[in-house]
């Protein structure tokens, strides 16, 4: 019995062990309205060259994140879409087979595969490397066959390996600090970047939040009246 | 004002003369005497029908707007997820009442398990039962592949390249099964011909099957004894009470505590930690790109793990086929006398306890890659979840058995229990005054380790015993 259970407990450790590079904790807040709007605004002008987020509409974003349809159209669609529009690519799909190899993914439930932390800490982890063809490599989707769109505002990052020599056992990324924003500044743009992904993914989930608590308020309250009429039914039967 | 009613009466006696709508009612429900010490594993019966008219409900509205095409149908999935009105809600509704379903299902059979409600003279209505098994695991399988996510295509996949694995006809049945030499459309709107027509029907027919044959032998009870035994001089069972209304108020209560946890689901994690819907589903269907790590949903990993764990590809269908038949097998490989658990001997307790052990093991391990090791854990406890089958024929003859009652006994209820909690966590928590600075009297908690551990020790024992 004994045996057993110490054969039951070393396989939930089985797994404790898996390892990776650790993943830097994102702050994923859907209330935070602003942020969302920055969030928007970065994922236009920094991913939407490539990569399109069909299954949204300009208009959704325009009334979950409390805005101005016109407002939406001037500031943040890019020039020549409609609000009924979804969120395409302007990238012709040859076009990017023969550039990249492949055609970059729809990004509109990358946060729900991924996962926000994975995200956060994809964008920040992009490196120098020679010889990738796009002159960087990433910490965490090694050999990614994209470039980092984010490289002015974040600068470049030198890597530092625990065999330099043969490029082995990547330890940490040190900035060159040639970026346009501090580090500070580049965080809270990959956050709000994240967050933005995290709100297209599925853009329901405040409102299935808030529903959830009258919901189950109900079900509470029906669970004690049931309770109850159990109770006067069964007085009679012990 | 009388004439109303009375019409209405006439119209109602028009059709009872015509159809025995009151003898159905009264013979399966109001007439109908339940034992009347069910507990808390009697619940889930009534649980499986609600799940069950859940997906009925959500998966009619979800065809509504899904469409069956290998080019449509991941995107249809998103577009009834934003922009069809409450879409999101009964799509969830569906994922969740999917993995609800087994959940209740595995409670439910275990529940035969506790209290040998397979035996005889219920041994049809553990088959019924064993069927519905299979049939709703082929629903929920097919059901699977209709998001048209990676998991979806690569789960079907690796299921159904399992048919080519039998010797000489294998590889024309997968390919007859998929109407492709991959998974593709034509497998899509097969699939999604059975999920939403074919085996319904089937589960449906099942369900109706597994109660009248239960409804003609009556329910077991906890204590395994036949209430039928002791009549009232009006020939009701003495420990039997009306189906209806005392059950169904009951069931009512147990109805809302499982809503509770349904809707926590639906509303705050309808992913379960990708349990319920996994996250590489949420990547449309890839044919070129094999994801690393295929796993099935959670409901499937104790019989996928029995399959990793057999070396030969063929031996390992075999037995993943043999873990669900060998249940059918049930009720004629076990020997003991006794139905309940309660009057059961030691070694058939310990024998169960393995057996759920195991199959909780072998679940987890289906939902981790293979390593090493965890291969050998799997082969262990393959093992022992055909040991608890197939050696049972042996010792469930050396068991000891304890003295059967002749009527019903009543467990007290939670209600009943309360003081007893109270008592325990009073001894686990002490309380003493504190006088602060200010002079103030304060009760203040205080966990007490020499009562912990009496309560553990206590516990300890109690399990002890009663698990010989």
């Amino acid at each position: 019995m004994k045996k057993l259970l110490s054969l039951f407990l070393l396989v939930l450790s089985v797994n404790v062990f898996a390892s990776g590079v650790d993943l830097q904790d994102a702050d994923v807040d859907l209330t935070d309205k602003v942020s969302l709007q920055r969030g928007a605004k970065h994922f236009v002008t920094y991913c939407l060259g490539c990569h399109s987020a069909k299954q949204i509409r300009y208009l959704r974003i325009a009334n979950d994140l409390g805005l101005d349809e016109k407002h939406v159209l001037n500031d943040i669609a890019p020039e020549g879409a409609g609000i009924y529009d979804q969120l395409h690519s302007a990238m012709n799909k040859h076009d990017a087979e023969k550039w990249f190899g492949t055609q970059p993914p729809d990004l509109s439930l990358i946060a729900r595969s991924r996962g926000a932390d994975w995200l956060y800490s994809y964008l920040k982890s992009f490196y120098v490397d020679k010889n990738r063809p796009f002159g960087v490599n990433n910490a965490i989707f090694e050999d990614v066959g994209m470039p980092n769109p984010l490289w002015q505002l974040q600068g470049e990052q030198k890597p530092v390996f625990a065999n330099a020599g043969e490029r082995q056992g990547l330890e940490k990324l040190v900035s060159v600090g040639n970026g346009t924003q501090s580090t500070e500044e580049f965080d809270r743009t990959v956050n709000d970047l994240v967050n933005f992904l995290v709100y297209v993914g599925e853009p329901v989930q405040l409102e299935r939040q808030q529903m959830g608590k009258y919901v189950l308020f109900f079900l509470l309250i029906f669970l004690v009246i049931s309770y109850l009429l159990k109770k006067e039914y069964w007085k009679d039967v012990h | 004002m009388n004439i109303k009613p009375t019409r209405l009466r006439m119209c109602g006696n028009w059709v009872l003369e015509r159809f025995p709508l009151a003898q159905v009612w009264n013979e399966h429900m109001a007439h109908y005497y339940a034992p009347k010490n069910f507990n808390f594993w009697y619940f889930f019966g009534s649980l499986a029908l609600l799940v069950l008219v859940n997906q009925f409900v959500t998966g009619i509205l979800l065809t509504m707007n899904y469409k069956p095409d290998a080019k449509l149908a991941f995107d249809s999935v998103e577009y009834i997820m934003r922009d069809v009105n409450w879409g999101w809600l009964v799509r969830y509704m569906h994922s969740t009442g999917a993995s609800a379903f087994f959940i209740v299902i595995y409670l439910h059979m275990f529940r035969g398990l506790l209290y040998g409600s397979f035996k005889q003279p219920r041994e049809l209505i553990w088959i019924f039962g064993m069927l519905l098994f299979v049939a709703l695991m082929a629903e929920a399988f097919m059901g699977y592949l209709l998001p048209w996510g990676q998991m979806s295509y690569w789960g079907a996949q690796v299921i159904i390249s399992l048919f080519s694995a039998i010797p000489v006809i294998g590889d024309d049945l997968s390919l007859w099964i998929r109407g492709d030499y991959v998974i593709s459309d034509a497998t899509l709107n097969r699939f999604f011909a059975f999920h939403v027509i074919a085996v319904p029907l089937v589960l449906v027919l099942l369900v109706f099957m597994h109660i009248v044959a239960l409804h003609e032998v009556g329910s077991n009870n906890p204590d395994g004894i036949d209430i039928k035994k002791s009549k009232d001089p009006w020939g009701h069972p003495v420990d039997g009470i009306p189906f209806h209304p005392y059950y169904t108020v009951k069931d009512v209560v147990g109805v809302a505590v499982f809503m509770l946890f349904f809707a926590t689901v639906i509303f705050y994690m309808p992913e379960m930690g990708g349990y319920f819907l996994e996250h590489a589903n949420f990547i449309p269907a890839d044919p070129m790109k094999t994801p690393e790590h295929i796993a099935p949903v959670w409901y499937f990993t104790p019989f996928y793990s029995i399959l990793r764990a057999i070396p030969d590809k063929f031996a390992g269908v075999i037995g993943m086929g043999g873990s669900i038949v060998v249940l059918f097998l049930l009720p004629w490989l076990d020997r003991g006398k006794v139905k309940s658990i309660r009057y059961r001997g030691g070694i058939y307790k310990k024998a169960l306890m393995l057996f759920v052990i195991s199959f909780i093991a072998l679940g987890y391990l289906g939902t981790q890659p293979v390593t090493p090791l965890a291969t050998m854990m799997a082969r262990i406890f393959t093992a022992i979840y055909f040991g608890f089958f197939l050696l049972m024929p042996i010792y469930t003859r050396w068991e000891k058995l304890k003295p059967v009652p002749n009527y019903l006994t009543m467990q007290p209820t939670l209600e009943e229990r309360i003081p007893d909690m109270i008592a325990v966590f009073n001894e686990v928590v002490e309380t003493e005054s504190v006088t602060t600075d200010t002079g103030v009297t304060v009760s203040k908690k205080r966990f007490n380790p020499t009562g912990a551990k009496n309560v553990l020790i206590r516990t300890a024992k109690n399990l002890k015993e009663s698990l010989d």
